[in-house]
């Protein structure tokens, strides 16, 4: 896969890149919050990249930036690809980190950030039906942060009948 | 007689005169092509000729709306999800599509075990063809090592062969089992059973009849059994006669063809934004696979074709699976004869355990295994995004490392989760009834979508 999506991308927003890569051969290139709209806005209208592939975090427990919600993006004209990844952090016990939502460039994004939000409680700003998927609603915490230990058991007391 | 106007209709209705076969057709044994279907009426105006029929109207009663659940445990739903559904009469209005049923932590079980342990967990993502999912995270972890090259040719056309085969599996699934949900019970027998006969092939060469475990980091873990060429392809015709068998009985069918023409449309446009992969995508027309754009293994080695279907409805995803299948059995066909000699498995002991002979008799091969078994294998600090063409579509794998021997982040890109949440926008405005052949098209596998 060539290079020229990720050239012309750190051509049209040189400041907007904090790194970028093309290891393994995914272009992959980290975008600082406050420029993530406009440049999702322009590579979806401009670059043709028409196809969002996936949606999801990673937590490097530790950093100062904890979180990167990793967006993987596909042009059906050309074939080619991109990783577009956000660096968030939170404070201990501050409020839920929080990037904005990208369903309404494409409505594919609308369950691939619920299950981030699930999983990470990263919110999104601007999703039309920020609820948890995977898991029940009375669960508490978010299951793949790092620091929830993987043999916590939450068994689910409270049962709600209503169908609604 | 007060007249009372009808909510504005569905594309719930249809006419049973249209778009069948006519008698010649039938005879002759030709199959309409799928863009010369005529269109089916889809309001009730249209499908009276005019508003003239006022007996009729009059005795519709007004209806309001009600709330109901379907699922999560469901007789004609095969997936375990809960759909709360809004109705008026029988028109859907409103749709909220609930998974998570068959959730098994698959990420937070991956980020404890080493490489090699999670094989058996990608086994039961779509446990109807479990051989593509163990492929695929294979060619992720091996693309994250950096020895996608150097994997053994004939490892690489074994990988081919068990991912066919468990796409025709996929698809005879997925196809006898909404054939049976719209009342078709014979093709339902009929596809199972040429289901088991390849099962019973792949519980010959891997051990298992279902979660099979077969594919290893570089290579794959047994080499083909002695007479595996011989019977594959008598299994593949007798599959073929199976397959031909229910294409004469159903799809030139009066009920089938109702149940499934026109019903749940989806624009290419639409299937894009909404991230559609696979037979689905194909379905409207868009002929996107990942075998022919992205070619990986040895696929660029094979003549097969890519079906489309033209309108998107229920039938093109139906007819376009029933043409993979066919494809499927090409490039089988193909690779068999293809298929050269030579190692299973990649000769480097950091990736590949050695020979049990080595093992049991030479020092090295013993701290090989060793450290294979207690470390795992070390993949480098890095992360990637491999994928493939699963059953249901573009099954990816998004590994980072932080360079032991056990995964970081592991998240599999699900296709058929993807597709689960346009089910309500799909089902709006359709009948109840229209929901299960719907659901039965996308093919949601629980342990895929839920994971």
């Amino acid at each position: 896969m060539s290079k020229a999506d990720l050239d012309k991308l750190t051509a049209q927003f040189p400041g907007a890149i904090v790194a970028s890569h093309s290891r393994h051969g995914d272009d992959t290139a980290i975008i600082r919050t406050a420029d993530f709209p406009a440049v999702m806005t322009w590579l979806r209208d401009a670059a043709g990249f028409d196809f969002l592939v996936d949606v999801t975090a990673v937590d490097y427990f530790g950093r100062d930036l904890r979180f990167e919600v990793v967006y993987h993006l596909r042009s059906m004209q050309t074939g080619s690809r991109l990783r577009i990844t956000l660096q968030v952090g939170q404070i201990e016990d501050g409020p839920a980190p929080e990037v904005p939502s990208v369903v309404a460039l494409w409505p594919s994004a609308n369950w691939a950030e619920r299950e981030v939000y699930d999983m990470y409680g990263i919110k999104f700003a601007g999703h039309p039906d920020l609820r948890r998927i995977l898991m029940y609603e009375e669960f508490i915490g978010y299951p793949l942060r790092k620091d929830y230990p993987k043999e916590k058991r939450q068994p689910l007391i409270r049962r709600d009948y209503s169908i609604t | 007689m007060p007249s009372t106007t009808l909510p504005p209709s569905p594309a719930g209705l249809r006419t049973v005169a249209l778009g069948m076969p006519t008698a010649d057709e039938i005879v002759s044994g030709t199959t309409r092509e799928l863009s010369n279907r005529p269109r089916l009426p889809q309001t009730l105006g249209e499908l009276e000729g005019a508003a003239d029929d006022a007996a009729f109207h009059d005795a519709e009663l007004p209806t309001e709306p009600m709330t109901i659940n379907m699922g999560p445990s469901h007789p004609a739903t095969h997936g375990t999800v809960r759909i709360v559904l809004t109705i008026d009469g029988e028109t859907v209005k409103d749709a909220d599509v609930q998974v998570g049923y068959l959730h098994r932590c698959f990420e937070k079980e991956a980020e404890y075990a080493t490489y090699t342990q999670i094989f058996p967990y990608t086994d039961r993502l779509n446990y109807v063809s479990p051989l593509c999912n163990n492929v695929g995270y294979a060619m992720a972890v091996e693309k994250l090592l950096d020895v996608t090259s150097r994997i053994p040719e004939r490892a690489q056309y074994i990988r081919v062969i068990v991912s066919e085969i468990s796409r025709i599996t996929d698809h005879l699934t997925c196809l006898g089992a909404s054939a049976m949900e719209v009342g078709a019970f014979t093709p339902f027998l009929w596809m199972i059973k040429a289901r088991e006969w390849l099962w019973e092939l792949l519980e010959e060469l891997t051990g298992a009849r279902l979660t099979h475990s077969y594919v290893r980091i570089g290579g794959v873990a047994q080499d083909l059994t002695a007479n595996f060429s011989e019977r594959l392809r008598t299994t593949l015709h007798k599959a073929r006669e199976a397959i031909e068998d229910t294409e004469k009985l159903i799809v030139k069918n009066r009920i089938f063809r109702d149940r499934m023409d026109g019903i749940a449309a989806f624009s290419a446009e639409d299937a894009i934004a909404w991230g559609w992969t696979g037979p689905c995508l194909r379905s409207t027309g868009v002929p996107y696979d990942v075998r022919k754009d992205h070619p990986y293994l040895v696929y660029d080695r094979f003549d097969f074709d890519v079906p489309v279907g033209s309108v998107g409805d229920n039938f093109d995803r139906f007819a376009v699976r029933l043409e993979e299948i066919r494809q499927s059995a090409r490039i089988l066909e193909q690779a068999l004869v293809q298929i050269p000699p030579g190692p299973i498995l990649m000769d480097d002991p950091r990736i590949a355990a050695p020979p049990k002979t080595a093992v049991y008799n030479t020092i090295e091969g013993m701290i090989g295994h060793f450290k294979l078994i207690v470390d795992g294998v070390k993949v480098p600090a890095g992360e990637v995004y491999s994928y493939i063409e699963g059953g249901n579509g573009e099954l990816g794998f998004y590994i980072v490392s932080d360079g032991t021997g056990r995964p970081y982040k592991c998240h599999v890109r699900s296709p058929c989760f993807v597709i689960m949440q346009s089910l309500s926008k799909m089902i709006h405005g359709l009948g109840i009834a229209d929901i299960i052949p719907t659901f039965g098209m996308i093919n949601m596998i629980g342990g895929e979508c839920d994971r």
